[in-house]
């Protein structure tokens, strides 16, 4: 399996994870997901994201790892932007390739759902002229909590 | 030695992204080092008071809040995550 785990300070090409994860027949399923800046009905004019360097490429690692672990996957690509955004672009690219839909759709939602509550990134918005720390979200932290509770002697850490 | 680092609004309200400190032997958790650091140093408590849910990490793992910490490690404190 390849694995492409990259911390981003600059603009993310939609047509990247595609291209890279390209495997010339050996998978018969690939999925991609883009989370994006929301702009709250214009209210938020841009999002400034800071992580913990070292700690968030060995956070998304052992996630990965996990996924792999869970579903036979051939790749998996997750690229997180870092810095200054604009509300409509791409904050964080997730995909994977695998034999299979089910297990390309499963470990994408895995991944996505692991990095939100355990990957240390933090976002604050620019409304208004001032920056406002995001808060996190229950409903987040209860979606990742719902995958590990169904993988048994799994545990991360 | 422990290296204590701070992130996003924590490391705003405590004013610094880090500090090394040196404890007494008896402060050997995580817990045990916030309640430590609350004491010595105000610009900490506050910050930590104004910081009700954390999470922690020890040599760049995530860890709980009775995770044992000894000389030389690494204490990261900083707000629940938001990435993605």
């Amino acid at each position: 399996m390849k694995t492409r785990i990259e911390i981003r300070n600059g603009p993310l090409d939609s047509t990247e994870p595609a291209a890279w994860l390209g495997d010339a027949g050996l998978s018969g399923a690939q999925v991609q997901f883009a989370g994006q800046v929301r702009d709250e009905q214009g209210r938020v004019e841009a999002l400034h994201l800071e992580h913990y360097p070292g700690m968030t490429e060995s956070v998304l690692s052992t996630i990965v790892e996990q996924a792999a672990t869970q579903w036979h996957l051939n790749g998996a690509w997750v690229v997180h932007r870092v810095g200054t955004i604009s509300p409509g672009d791409d904050i964080v690219q997730v995909a994977v390739s695998a034999a299979h839909r089910q297990a390309a759709f499963e470990a994408c939602a895995f991944i996505m759902d692991l990095l939100k509550t355990r990957a240390p990134f933090w976002k604050k918005e620019l409304i208004g002229g001032r920056w406002f720390w995001v808060e996190a979200r229950e409903r987040d932290a209860e979606a990742a909590a719902a995958w590990l509770q169904g993988l048994s002697g799994h545990e991360l850490p | 030695m422990i290296e204590v680092r701070f992130f996003a609004a924590l490391r705003e309200r405590v004013g610094n992204d880090n500090m090394t400190v040196s404890p007494p032997e008896t402060v050997n958790t995580v817990a045990k080092l916030a309640d430590w650091l609350t004491e010595q140093d105000p610009r900490v408590a506050q910050a930590l008071a104004a910081t009700p849910r954390r999470m922690v990490a020890v040599n760049e793992v995530l860890a709980t809040e009775d995770a044992v910490i000894c000389d030389g490690d690494v204490v990261a404190l900083f707000p629940p995550v938001t990435g993605g």
